[in-house]
């Protein structure tokens, strides 16, 4: 990622880079991303904390030490941890190896799930896990599909499942402004999780537009997926009113 | 709903500028120009010098109100001492032109300064007399802003009243006056002269504000007379029936109770101008004996409670902190005065403290929305999440009030510092930190000291850099250190110099306060002023302490963390380069500073690496100073809070190896520097607790937050989480600004538009159009959580 505001064009990242991945346009950073290997020699040689790069290499022990640290937060608010990612079911060893870890220590876990993922390792991670954090987007397959490039199938059944082993879960629905808060979606999503044993809780995480400064540290072109705009407060509520309806406890961001 | 009263006193209070009057300057000129003064003893003097004032100041009593009484002849009429500190012409005409805290001057109040009160008292003043009693290394620290010194335009106080005024009245205090005069023994005891002059002085004293309040009744039965509304009429009649009961006997309801310490609060900050104003301290527990007679006896109802606390309230507001001038004000730029009322904390069996009027003095700070008085609620682990949650929500209302203290590890540091579990107990936080046992103890915060300024002297070899003069021992040139350990050693040596320097002097005055400003009124209600029939500048008081402030522990550990990590350990600089690049200030250094700016581990991140730097300095500090004796029988005691110096601290020290520029401000409490903390509060907070609180007499945390972030019951329950961990962890004191930046930057754009604005600054609240630019940038650029 690079911050435009931070940046004092001193171009030490560019000497530094045996690939010859960044280049200057006037003031701004152009990174060949075909070129990078990620080595990180430029983020190491920016002082200004202008370039980073985003995630390290960390081991369960380091992981486990830095969930210690906060050990008494969780005392004191009953809180713990939440795997999230991306999507953290695409390490599942490590994953697998960390929620144990936490269970030894009593440390109250959760993971913060796509759902799109091999049922057998979904349910294995979830013998482990206090609390899932489930996303849907929409039942509709069709929208599901244009808007993720993947149909829904594999993640609604694996809900199914996990409900049927009556896992604790809370399932989170990113609300898009005309992607999916039309009534048949809002109407399809209700019925849906309503009629799942285990799921007395629904999130509504309303749409906002963090997304799009980081995509412009990331140098990436602006994405079509910014579509939408913000839910406005009426409109939130009426579908918070709506899901309500089915018997669902409904929370409003978180 | 306020009262249409408390509304219209409200509006007077805030709205009218402070100014200054000569009265109390004219009234104390012409008693010492009498004569009466060279006849008595000095303590004699003093309480006839206080009598006169109290014989012959304006009454005011303002429309509506029901607590009366002013310092000045009206609200926000701000008397002068130039007993302590004379203003020249070239003062009062800063006083009333400058951008920050100014006070109205008139042509009128300059005319009698320059025929009266300058001619008189030049020469005279405890400020001229500290200066002339410093030796020339004080004055080279004290010039370069090593330290500063509290006494030299102000006198000793932060002082806070416990429950004796509450079931004792003066008449009672003068019989046991009167026993101990009877009693002195004159055969054997070689100062029972000096004891009898103490105890006469004490008893003028008294005599001096029965007689002020007295005063009051028969301004309150006049204005009866001529009062056409019947309601004010009675209203009147009670006032004066209640001005001449108290303070010559103990109060007999609820409003007497409060006019009571009001009277005494005046007593107090007419006498002198001491530091912190005057305090009620633990008000729910002094009121609340009085607050549930009067319910009961129908007397009372809680809407007029409530009312008579409002009226309280704007009586603190209508008094300034006196006006400050050259370091005194850079240290302290405030109109605030540090009156503090504290509500919660443990009853003396230990039970939980909370009561009724915890919650009604909450409400009432909530809806007052002023910067004086101060609110702190002191929390133990015995009180409720319900008492700290309804604080908290006060706190949403966004002008850092009420800040919040913890009991528990305060009590620890009382019996650490050798008081009675009863006296731990009965105390708590005074003025904007530092702790005191109520009614016993006279806590004396002397001056701050610069602790990155002492390391810019110790990478200087004693040179301060600032003005090229050796001010500093020679430790060496930090080139030639082949570790980290040695320089800590010279910055040590530094330390211990300065704080040296700082006790020789502070031992000089506190017996020039002791001799020359003795104040009999402060004396007599403080346990055991009576019993040993000595002054509060003297010892009298059960407990003496003495403090010098630590400021800058943020900027320090992060300059010592950056010498280490570049130089000493990855050796990615040398010890020349470092040198180098701050000597220039970081020009053609840019990248050398973004280096030590974001690559240094840095304080509030919960990083052993640099916490434990921070332990080390505090501990050097604490070395240094604690249980070292005053001249009061007393002991030093640290602790760490800015104020504002953290601001003419940074203009005085040049740049640091955290990557700070020379002129900008240092960190401000044990807060971290500002923007070093990136993980979060949960890491300022492990970081800040790494210190041992339990061995200081306060800490100051400033954590700010976005109002939407308490929007709901989940935020405030997260944000109490937050304290219960801090203090669990042994954490001392929190205190939290809600208020996003963008207010802010407006507010800067258009101070007009946001006079109301109130922010917490360090220790205190103030206006936030009143602060200055530069604090003003500062709070702006404080880190803002946005989430936990």
């Amino acid at each position: 990622m690079w911050w435009k505001e931070r940046c004092i064009a001193c171009r030490d990242c560019q000497k530094v880079c045996i690939k010859g991945a960044i280049s200057f346009l006037d003031d701004y950073l152009l990174l060949n991303q075909l070129k990078c290997d990620l080595c990180r020699a430029c983020v190491d040689a920016c002082h200004s904390q202008a370039l980073k790069l985003v995630g390290k290499k960390m081991t369960v022990t380091q992981v486990i030490k830095k969930i210690e640290k906060d050990m008494i937060f969780y005392d004191q608010s009953g809180g713990g941890v939440t795997f999230s990612g991306g999507e953290p079911l695409m390490q599942p060893h490590f994953l697998h190896s960390l929620l144990k870890a936490c269970r030894e220590l009593g440390i109250h876990t959760a993971i913060d799930t796509s759902g799109f993922a091999n049922s057998e390792v979904l349910l294995k991670i979830s013998k482990h896990v206090d609390l899932i954090l489930y996303d849907l987007k929409v039942i509709n397959d069709e929208k599901h599909v244009k808007f993720t490039g993947v149909s829904n199938k594999p993640i609604l059944e694996n809900l199914k499942k996990l409900s049927g082993y009556r896992r604790k879960i809370i399932v989170r629905f990113a609300l898009i402004p005309s992607v999916n808060d039309d009534e048949k979606d809002i109407q399809e999503l209700g019925a849906f999780v309503s009629s799942l044993k285990s799921v007395k809780e629904l999130s509504i995480l309303p749409y906002h537009k963090a997304g799009v400064e980081k995509f412009k540290r990331l140098m990436k072109p602006k994405n079509s997926l910014f579509i939408g705009s913000l839910p406005s407060d009426e409109k939130l509520s009426e579908i918070e009113r709506k899901l309500k309806n089915f018997g669902l406890k409904i929370q409003t961001g978180g | 709903m306020m009262s249409k009263r408390v509304e219209h006193l409200r509006e007077q209070s805030v709205n009218t500028k402070p100014y200054i009057s000569t009265e109390r300057a004219e009234l104390l000129t012409d008693f010492y120009q009498s004569g009466v003064a060279d006849a008595v003893s000095t303590p004699v003097a003093r309480a006839l010098a206080f009598r006169y004032l109290l014989e012959n100041k304006t009454i005011c009593i303002n429309e509506g109100e029901l607590i009366v009484g002013e310092r000045g002849r009206a609200p926000k009429a701000t008397p002068t001492y130039p007993e302590l500190c004379c203003h020249t012409l070239e003062d009062l005409e800063v006083l009333d032109s400058r951008e920050r805290t100014p006070f109205l001057v008139s042509e009128e109040v300059k005319r009698i300064y320059c025929e009266k009160v300058i001619p008189f008292w030049k020469g005279k003043t405890m400020r001229e007399r500290v200066f002339a009693a410093m030796s020339e290394e004080w004055t080279n620290a004290f010039d370069s802003g090593v330290f500063t010194e509290f006494m030299e335009q102000r006198s000793p106080g932060h002082a806070v009243l416990d429950g004796k005024i509450y079931h004792k009245g003066f008449l009672d205090f003068k019989k046991e006056i009167k026993h101990k005069l009877n009693n002195l023994d004159y055969f054997t005891d070689p100062s029972a002269y000096r004891k009898e002059q103490e105890l006469k002085a004490m008893n003028i004293a008294m005599d001096a504000l029965i007689i002020f309040a007295e005063r009051h009744a028969k301004k309150a039965r006049e204005l009866a007379e001529v009062e056409t509304n019947p309601q004010r009429k009675i209203e009147l009649e009670k006032i004066a029936d209640a001005c001449s009961h108290v303070p010559a006997c103990p109060p007999r309801n609820f409003w007497e109770a409060l006019q009571m310490y009001w009277f005494i609060h005046l007593g107090i900050v007419t006498e002198l101008n001491v530091w912190d104003s005057f305090s009620p301290g633990r008000l729910d527990q002094h009121l609340y004996p009085f607050y549930k007679k009067d319910l009961e006896e129908g007397k009372l109802t809680k809407d007029f409670a409530k009312e008579l606390l409002e009226c309280f309230w704007i009586k603190f507001n209508n008094q300034p902190a006196p006006p400050k001038v050259d370091i005194t004000e850079e240290q302290s730029a405030t109109y605030q005065d540090f009156a503090l009322i504290n509500v919660g904390g443990l009853k003396e069996n230990g039970a939980d403290g909370v009561n009724e009027l915890s919650y009604l003095i909450l409400d009432v700070l909530e809806k007052m929305r002023l910067i004086q008085p101060s609110v702190c609620i002191q929390l133990s682990n015995k009180n409720l999440d319900r008492f700290l949650k309804r604080a908290l929500e006060v706190v949403k209302v966004g002008f850092g009030q009420p800040s919040i203290f913890n009991t528990d590890v305060i009590i620890q540091e009382f019996l650490r510092a050798g008081k009675s579990m009863k006296d731990a107990r009965d105390g708590g936080p005074s003025g904007c930190v530092t702790i005191s046992a109520f009614g016993k103890e006279s806590c004396t915060l002397t001056g701050y000291c610069n602790w990155p300024k002492i390391l810019e002297l110790t990478l200087n070899d004693g040179v301060d850099p600032q003005t090229g003069k050796r001010i500093g021992l020679q430790t060496g040139n930090p080139s030639n250190f082949t570790s980290f350990n040695e320089l800590m050693a010279a910055y040590k040596k530094q330390l211990q110099y300065f704080v040296d320097i700082k006790i020789r002097g502070n031992n000089i005055i506190e017996r020039l306060y002791a001799d020359y400003m003795p104040a009999p009124f402060m004396s007599l209600l403080f346990d055991d002023c009576i019993e040993k029939a000595k002054d509060y500048h003297d010892g009298g008081p059960r407990y003496n302490s003495t403090y010098i402030q630590g400021v800058g522990i943020g900027t320090l550990t992060d300059s010592l963390s950056a010498v280490k990590y570049h130089v000493f350990d990855t050796k990615k600089l040398t010890m020349e380069e470092l040198l180098d690049v701050l000597k220039n200030n970081f020009e053609a250094g840019e990248k050398i500073r973004k280096m030590l700016l974001n690559e240094t581990p840095k304080y509030g991140n919960d990083d052993d690496y640099v916490d434990i730097i921070a332990q080390l300095v505090f501990d050097a500090y604490f070395d240094v100073l604690d249980g070292r004796p005053n001249t009061k029988e007393g002991e030093y005691r640290i602790n760490l809070l800015p104020t504002t110096v953290h601001i003419y601290f940074g203009q005085v020290t040049g740049a640091t190896p955290d990557g700070r520029k020379t002129g900008e401000p240092l960190s401000e409490g044990i807060s971290p520097s500002q923007g070093a903390d990136q993980n979060g509060p949960t890491a300022v907070i492990k970081s800040a607790a790494k210190i041992d609180h339990a061995k200081t007499g306060g800490t100051l945390l400033n954590q700010k937050f976005m109002p939407q972030l308490l929007a709901d019951e989940t935020g405030i329950d997260k944000l109490s989480h937050l304290v219960r961990t801090y203090f669990k962890l042994g954490g001392h004191h929190l205190q939290f600004n809600v208020v996003d930046a963008e207010t802010l930057r407006k507010a800067q754009k258009n101070p007009e538009k946001f006079r109301d604005l109130i922010v917490r600054v360090a220790g205190y609240s103030d206006y936030f159009v009143d602060i200055g630019k530069e604090l003003q940038d500062e709070i702006i650029a404080r880190t803002e959580h946005r989430s936990f």
